[in-house]
């Protein structure tokens, strides 16, 4: 947060590279864990289902930056992988009658095998043949979800779940629901941490920069292409589990290609290679349709008839949306992340810049 | 027993559809051509002029030639607009950039089309006759024998203007290398803008042909994802693989909606492209007639 960086000296590369930059950190984290703590003791049912909905985009949204961000392939397939992270827990969870702490790792590695078989044209392309790749991955899987009626249950193709049980009690309430989201998107977060800085998440960054320098620096590209797809992936089928466990069902059209772009969207304004961003990118995305909602329902009647409003918040949605991607990329092509950053160093040194 | 008649009766429909693909491709391959840059709102183009025809003729009500010259030039502003304002900030930045800013203008296009235009489908009327054109077991729709001319009229007009016009030539040369066009005088970011505003007279006529087919809504913007199909096995940078690759699609999504179709349960037309789409990127990346890049550190 804003505290002074002077006296601190780094003198190995352990100290530089470790997962606190500085003491205060801490305490900033400790922080933000009370507040995470204390929040939904205080907050409305609503406003918690929204922090909800954020925590589980979250998830998906750093899943996506270790691809895009990280490792420089591009993937507009990321919510397939999410359904089918979402089918497979829910025919697990209906048909054998599994607890989430299986069907949860089932839907992300389910995700993770999908994922590294979409990423295997990432060996031979890149770049656009790579985002169309895996454009046509979204669009067959979407279909083979779609036209399979023993994976997505026939009726609608969606499956109905039942709410996760813990400790024999069964999470009903978004106060509940709460302390099982946030605990996977500390975890997502954590583990995203320690990943990029850790050998796989250099070799990773190192491919993004330049592949063919890094192949000839020892890496393997194969491997490391192949395992960032996976990963990626598995952090979108987990969050396909736990939106479908959020909901109580699973349906394919929440996972379209529409929910691709979003979570692009989520990583370009919050900031591609960034973990603040990704969480950044999460919440604003989130929020952003229900802003609209909110501004139209209270100011729009000043513009418009009141019957149009519920036709016009969709299309409202989209022009915002759209454009806000535009802004970001041409204006400020790092993200909420840069001017968080900007706003960090003005108060670093104020009073007495320079 | 093989049914003859039926297999030619696929084969004719999708050559017809295949051209009109080719029509929307056109765009696509000649702005990567010129300028590198991927448009993934080609569709959204398309819907956009479909919406300025529709609602030149039915809002209007002004006569045909009025309504697609307005498009025509519509589009040309358009697609000038957009080079200045979107896409010449993001010129040698990373190629998720143009793609995620091509994403974000269809999704801006996709909202803000209905709250001009209305959001019910309208329909444009060709002023040729409805009456399908019937030789012995076929017969073609006159729409879409318009629209595959209208294709082939481009494939021809685009091949010698690249071929024997000055500014062809000069845009061929963009292509090939920007910093070298530039050293030889060329205006490299006129051309630029100038693919775009190519682009957006194709767009505009597909937008016409397309919308007479299917009538004009939200929905139309739908077959741009049939591009990408059509200009992956043609080769991106390639007029006539542009033509080549609409036939193919259309040809093979018409035999698996009639061979496919009913062995599964019907929607394979939508799915069939993009199989053989895959196969062709693990195979040949670049396409039948795309130019293979070499890479250099």
């Amino acid at each position: 947060m804003f505290h002074r960086e002077s006296g601190y000296y780094k003198t190995t590369y352990a100290a530089d590279m470790a997962l606190y930059p500085l003491p205060i950190a801490r305490w900033t984290v400790a922080v933000i864990a009370l507040l995470m703590c204390l929040a939904p003791f205080f907050l409305h049912e609503y406003y918690i289902s929204v922090i909800n909905l954020v925590l589980v985009a979250t998830v998906g949204a750093l899943g996506l930056n270790i691809l895009v961000g990280y490792t420089g392939q591009i993937s507009i397939g990321h919510a397939a992988f999410m359904s089918v992270g979402a089918y497979t827990a829910a025919n697990l969870a209906v048909r054998m009658d599994l607890p989430f702490w299986v069907t949860l790792p089932a839907g992300g590695l389910m995700a993770a095998a999908v994922g590294a078989v979409v990423g295997i044209p990432s060996l031979r392309i890149r770049g656009l043949y790579l985002a169309i790749a895996t454009l046509a991955g979204q669009l067959i899987i979407e279909w083979t979800i779609n036209h399979v009626p023993w994976i997505s249950g026939g009726v609608q193709a969606s499956i109905e779940v039942a709410r996760p049980t813990l400790f024999g009690a069964q999470l009903k309430t978004q106060f509940q629901l709460y302390w099982f989201l946030l605990f996977f998107a500390v975890l997502a977060i954590v583990g995203t941490l320690n990943l990029v800085r850790s050998r796989v998440g250099r070799a990773f960054i190192a491919i993004r920069d330049h592949d063919i320098a890094a192949e000839i620096i020892g890496i393997n590209i194969f491997r490391y292409k192949l395992f960032a797809f996976a990963i990626s992936s598995f952090y979108a089928g987990v969050t396909g589990v736990l939106y479908t466990y959020y909901l109580g069902i699973a349906n394919y059209e929440q996972f379209t290609l529409i929910t691709s772009v979003d979570y692009l969207a989520m990583i370009i304004i919050g900031g591609l290679g960034s973990i603040l961003g990704s969480i950044f990118g999460a919440i604003f995305v989130t929020l952003l349709p229900i802003v609209i909602r909110l501004g139209m329902e209270n100011w729009g009647s000043f513009l418009f008839g009141n019957a149009d409003i519920n036709n016009l918040i969709p299309n409202l949605r989209l022009i915002c949306f759209g454009g806000l991607i535009i802004l970001f990329l041409v204006l400020e092509p790092e993200g909420l992340n840069r001017l968080w950053r900007n706003i960090r160093s003005y108060f670093r040194v104020w009073p007495f810049s320079y | 027993m093989f049914d003859w008649e039926f297999t030619l009766v696929l084969l004719t429909n999708g050559v017809l559809i295949g051209l009109m693909y080719s029509l929307i491709a056109l765009g696509f391959v000649l702005v990567y051509k010129a300028t590198d840059a991927i448009n993934f709102a080609q569709g959204e183009f398309v819907m956009l002029a479909g919406f300025i025809v529709a609602g030149m003729l039915v809002l209007a009500g002004a006569p045909f030639w009025l309504g697609v010259a307005v498009a025509v030039l519509g589009m040309v502003a358009f697609g000038f607009g957009l080079e200045r304002v979107v896409l010449r900030p993001l010129i040698g930045r990373p190629i998720i950039a143009v793609i995620m800013a091509t994403i974000g203008l269809a999704t801006v296009l996709r909202g803000a089309a209905p709250l001009f235009f209305g959001a019910e489908t309208r329909s444009i009327t060709l002023p040729i006759s409805d009456e399908p054109f019937a030789f012995g077991p076929f017969t073609l729709p006159p729409v879409q024998v318009a629209g595959a001319l209208l294709s082939l009229a481009f494939l021809a007009a685009f091949t010698w203007f690249f071929l024997k016009s000055r500014m062809g030539v000069a845009m061929r040369a963009v292509a090939d290398n920007q910093q070298v066009a530039m050293a030889m005088g060329i205006n490299v970011e006129r051309y630029f803008a100038i693919a775009w505003g190519m682009a957006g007279i194709v767009s505009a006529l597909g937008g016409l042909a397309w919308g007479a087919l299917l009538g004009v809504d939200v929905h139309l913007a739908l077959i741009g994802l049939k591009v990408f199909p059509v200009v992956i096995l043609g080769g991106l940078d390639s007029i006539v693989g542009a033509i080549v690759g609409g036939l193919i699609v259309g040809v093979v999504e018409n035999l698996a909606a009639g061979y496919l179709d009913p062995l599964v349960g019907g929607g394979t037309k939508d799915f069939a492209p993009y199989v053989l789409m895959i196969l062709m990127l693990m195979i040949r990346p670049y396409g039948i007639f795309g130019k293979r890049r070499i890479e250099r550190i």
